[in-house]
């Protein structure tokens, strides 16, 4: 060991901030998707890092389902004003006219209305050339091979036989019109690397993620937020207060909390390494199918 | 132990990239999988959906099978098809490592040098009962090519040869005899096996006869920090931040050494110079900056530096050219096309490229070298290219970060080439070879009138007369006063020189031997089309080079092409030097002028030999051979 290395959060922040900036330097109209959750608020971090002193030259999008927790747009709004960022939240007014929700719709036609749908309307409406997502590659065992710039094609398709290849740290930034790439900057992330780094960084995130006594009822095993009254009577009245957390925040009655005692981020992986439960599976959109994340990726959602 | 302890020593590790490469059914994914469980790294609902995927998809008997584990899409699994990386992330309490795994298949070569590119160590695997195989072979290559300097030859299935040792060592023994020839400073053999588990967690009692370490053991203490060079600072510039007018950070990531503040930095390739006034890394304000930090520093003056160029301390300094060879890997389904001139992305830098040549191409099973004229998917030589703008660059095997660079299609936009460059060539080897694709392109016009009725009309045979020579030997006098007669004589006629074609056709070339057989290729195509039309042109270059002069002549046609020599002895050319070019050729600050620092070929076969100063008689004997 000399006095020049650096650890694994450090190179792998540095890996990130390259790939943030040779996004910026190539494209014209980038966004960074922010969904408010763990991995996004890393990701804005670094972001805010491979352009300091100067300001993100990019806005940060976030795509509201209008379902989301409500603490989870509080703190995005209050985190966008003091930070000062350029934030567009984009919802699908079509979807709201419909009446479209998890309860009346069902996650899966919920999830590609409001958000799938308005992720592309989104792109198309501004134009993007460009989208930064905080997908990583450990989240699932599909997205193991997904590449950092993930080319899609005019209608926002991703085509698994025709990816580039990716090679060093030399990214292919070549899109005609109307084509764009996703990047996913922290895709050799762990989650344990995400809590690691949020801890090492100070980095605030919602407060969801932490135990707390909060009012739950039980959906077909999952432990499900009643976050405001448009949960349906008949479930709302089983109410319980229960001391439990988020391992994903989405959309409040797509996602399953777990019981828990963690309140700091130190007790959270200490869970996390002994828990039993990975942390996609409390996102219950998973259990539409398998491989459902694959799909929804042809589809044009990550 | 507590968390917050686990915590700050687990924030310490370092990070360990490597490469897993093997053919079908040497137990790659058994071993990877085995690798990820075995250090706990798999949550309690993946092992359960094992479970239910080895009951429905599984070979492995009741037992668990481990290369489930690493299967990706569905789609896939059900097709069959594969994919070329997968990146396995799993960590002990030593070290993290990132695994890019790579499927054996046909696209093995593609594969495995995408997965090693960020690769500091390579696993290889090989099946015990098969040894040494021409898949081995194959794989190492790559690694040596991609300058991984780490090698593990893993001897799989030990346990099918009865824990063997002289089937080891036999293996070991080939292993090192075709190693010899290639670059790899440091080979690990490790006798495995994957299913059991002998020797890849923890040391096997079933092979008492080995004394070295298990594979994770060996992984978690190999040194590779060493590998990165902190002496000779190469930091490209990536992008200018400029929060306000009086502040200009440049940011990029350093590549190799280390830029401290004070340092004088020249930028490349202007060779400006400044001093580092600032430095700004991820941790705040920093003294210094290394690889492979991200940093942003401020200079003392307000020297321009943009995107693509290259900060450097003005005692090490990469090479600045135009021309380079390298290994070139094909990446695309369609083969290269050599009229194709690509986007090539090398760092920062984005320019145009050209292949002028193909030197060989390896064959990966017996590394045998062929020639061949365009590259197919998956094979790999050694090219010479051209770049419009000069690239920065050191050679791969200093410097991986300057010395690699990717090959954009123009039109698909797909990545269709890695190179990694070679040090660098004297460009006096280059030659323009003109390929038999070029050659066909030089096709008979439609037009409705022919050559033949053209020259009727203008009343003359049209052709080329090519006057060689060096500079001062007199050939613009000749060729003007011979244009003068003809013009005189009621021909039609036209003149190049190096003046007239290098203001404009050829401005962007310079007069490397590399350039000005692409210039002198240009006007040898444009005498064919004026020849085409019934014209005679007349040419006037000194054209130093007798490879480049038959090119010419092939490409105009022998029986329209008039080689003249001037044959004027070096004094005379000096004496009647109007320009002054000898005397800044002999100051150094002129390069490449013929019968100075360059050689010029004395043409074997000229059609018209001109003495010095018989520019009069020289110009009769012109006209009696036309
Ligand atoms: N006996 C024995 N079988 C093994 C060993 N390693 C892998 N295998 C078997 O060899 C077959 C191919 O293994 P797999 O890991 O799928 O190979 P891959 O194609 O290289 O990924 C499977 O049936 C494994 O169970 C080993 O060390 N000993």
């Amino acid at each position: 060991m000399n006095e020049y290395t650096i650890n694994n959060l450090r190179q792998l922040e540095a890996e990130s901030i390259n790939i943030i900036r040779e996004v910026a330097a190539e494209f014209q109209n980038p966004v960074m998707l922010y969904s408010i959750g763990k991995d996004s608020s890393v990701m804005v971090r670094l972001a805010e890092k491979a352009f300091a002193p100067g300001k993100v030259p990019f806005p940060l999008m976030h795509v509201d389902t209008t379902w989301k927790f409500k603490e989870m747009t509080q703190f995005r709004d209050a985190y966008a004003k003091e930070k000062g960022w350029n934030l567009i939240v984009y919802k699908n007014q079509k979807g709201i006219d419909a009446g479209i929700g998890p309860f009346t719709h069902g996650s899966k036609v919920h999830t590609d209305i409001m958000k799938t749908q308005a992720l592309l309307q989104a792109l198309d409406k501004y134009k993007f050339d460009a989208a930064f997502g905080g997908a990583r590659r450990d989240e699932e065992k599909s997205r193991a091979k997904e590449r950092i710039f993930s080319f899609r094609d005019r209608y926002h398709q991703w085509d698994p036989k025709n990816q580039r290849p990716e090679l060093w740290d030399i990214y292919n930034a070549r899109v005609h019109k109307g084509e764009s790439i996703r990047v996913f900057p922290i895709s050799n992330w762990t989650e344990l690397d995400i809590w690691q780094y949020i801890r090492m960084e100070n980095i605030p995130i919602v407060p969801l993620y932490f135990a707390k006594e909060r009012p739950i009822v039980e959906l077909d095993g999952n432990l499900i937020m009643v976050d405001d009254d448009r949960m349906p009577k008949e479930l709302a009245m089983m109410t319980r207060m229960r001391k439990v957390r988020f391992r994903t925040l989405g959309c409040y009655p797509l996602t399953g909390a777990i019981e828990s005692e963690a309140d700091t981020i130190e007790k959270i992986v200490e869970e996390m390494m002994t828990v039993t439960v990975s942390e996609r599976t409390t996102r219950v959109i998973d259990f539409d199918q398998e491989a459902s994340m694959e799909q929804k990726k042809r589809e044009g959602y990550f | 132990m507590d968390i917050k302890e686990f915590l700050d020593q687990d924030q310490k590790k370092d990070l360990l990239r490597l490469l897993t490469a093997g053919s079908v059914d040497d137990g790659k994914s058994t071993l990877i999988g085995r690798l990820l469980y075995d250090s706990k790294k798999l949550y309690d609902d993946q092992l359960s959906a094992l479970e239910r995927d080895s009951k429905r998809e599984g070979h492995a008997g009741d037992e668990i099978d481990y290369a489930l584990l690493l299967d990706g899409l569905k789609a896939e699994r059900e097709q069959g098809i594969t994919i070329d990386v997968a990146y396995r992330y799993f960590s002990t309490s030593k070290r993290k490592f990132i695994i890019a795994d790579t499927p054996g298949h046909e696209q093995y070569t593609r594969n495995m040098i995408t997965g090693g590119s960020t690769a500091s160590l390579a696993i290889l695997l090989a099946d015990a009962r098969k040894g040494v195989i021409t898949q081995t072979k194959r794989h190492t290559f790559l690694a040596s090519l991609l300058g991984i300097k780490h090698v593990v030859l893993a001897v799989n299935k030990m346990d099918l040869v009865d824990f063997s040792k002289e089937v080891f060592d036999k293996i070991c023994e080939d292993y090192r005899a075709f190693t010899m020839t290639l670059d790899i400073p440091d080979i690990t053999f490790i006798p495995v096996s994957a299913l059991k588990g002998d020797n890849v967690v923890d040391v096997s009692s079933n092979m008492p006869w080995y004394h070295g370490k298990s594979l994770l053991e060996f992984l978690e203490t190999v040194q590779v920090n060493a590998d990165y060079n902190f002496d000779d600072l190469r930091f490209p510039v990536q992008y200018v931040v400029r929060p306000t007018l009086d502040y200009r950070g440049f940011a990029g990531t350093v590549a190799s050494g280390v830029i401290r503040v004070g340092d004088e930095v020249m930028a490349l390739p202007s060779k400006k110079k400044s001093k580092v006034t600032g430095i700004l890394t991820s941790e705040g304000e920093a003294q210094y900056a290394f690889p492979p930090q991200s940093a942003s520093f401020t200079l003392v003056d307000e020297i321009d530096i943009s995107r693509g160029e290259m900060v450097v301390h003005p005692d090490s300094i990469p090479h600045v050219d135009r021309h380079f060879e390298a290994m070139l890997v094909w990446m695309d389904e369609t083969p290269m096309d050599s009229y194709t001139q690509f986007y090539i992305k090398h760092n920062t830098h984005s320019t145009k490229a050209r292949i002028d040549e193909i030197k060989y191409k390896v064959n990966v099973n017996t590394l045998e070298k062929s020639k061949i004229d365009h590259f197919e998917l998956n094979e790999i030589g050694r090219v010479v290219v051209t770049t419009n703008k000069p690239l920065i660059f050191d050679p791969y095997k200093k410097n991986h970060k300057t010395g690699s660079f990717i090959l954009i299609d123009p039109v698909t936009h797909n990545t269709v080439a890695v190179g990694m460059i070679l040090d660098k060539i004297d460009s006096s080897h280059l030659s323009a070879n003109i390929t038999d694709k070029e050659k066909e392109q030089i096709v008979k016009s439609g037009s409705l009138i022919t050559a033949e009725q053209r020259e009727k009309r203008y009343d003359q045979k049209a052709q080329t007369i090519w006057i060689t020579g060096l500079h001062g030997s007199g050939k613009n006098e000749l060729a003007y006063a011979l244009e003068k007669e003809l013009f005189d004589q009621g021909k039609t006629v036209v003149v190049f020189d190096g003046k007239s074609v290098r203001s404009g056709l050829s401005r962007e070339l310079d007069y490397s031997p590399a350039d000005r057989a692409e210039h002198l290729r240009r006007v040898a195509h444009i005498c064919k089309l004026l020849n085409d039309q019934g014209i005679i042109v007349i040419c006037s270059f000194i054209s130093p080079n007798e490879d480049i002069r038959k090119q010419v002549k092939e490409i105009i046609g022998e029986n329209r092409f008039k080689l003249v020599y001037m044959d004027t002895d070096i004094d005379f050319c000096r004496k009647n030097d109007n320009y002054g070019l000898y005397k800044l050729a002999d100051d150094g600050k002129l390069d490449h002028l013929a019968g100075v620092d360059e050689q010029y070929d004395v043409p074997e076969r000229p059609d018209i030999i001109i003495n010095a100063g018989e520019n009069g008689k020289g110009l009769e004997r012109i006209l009696g051979e036309i």
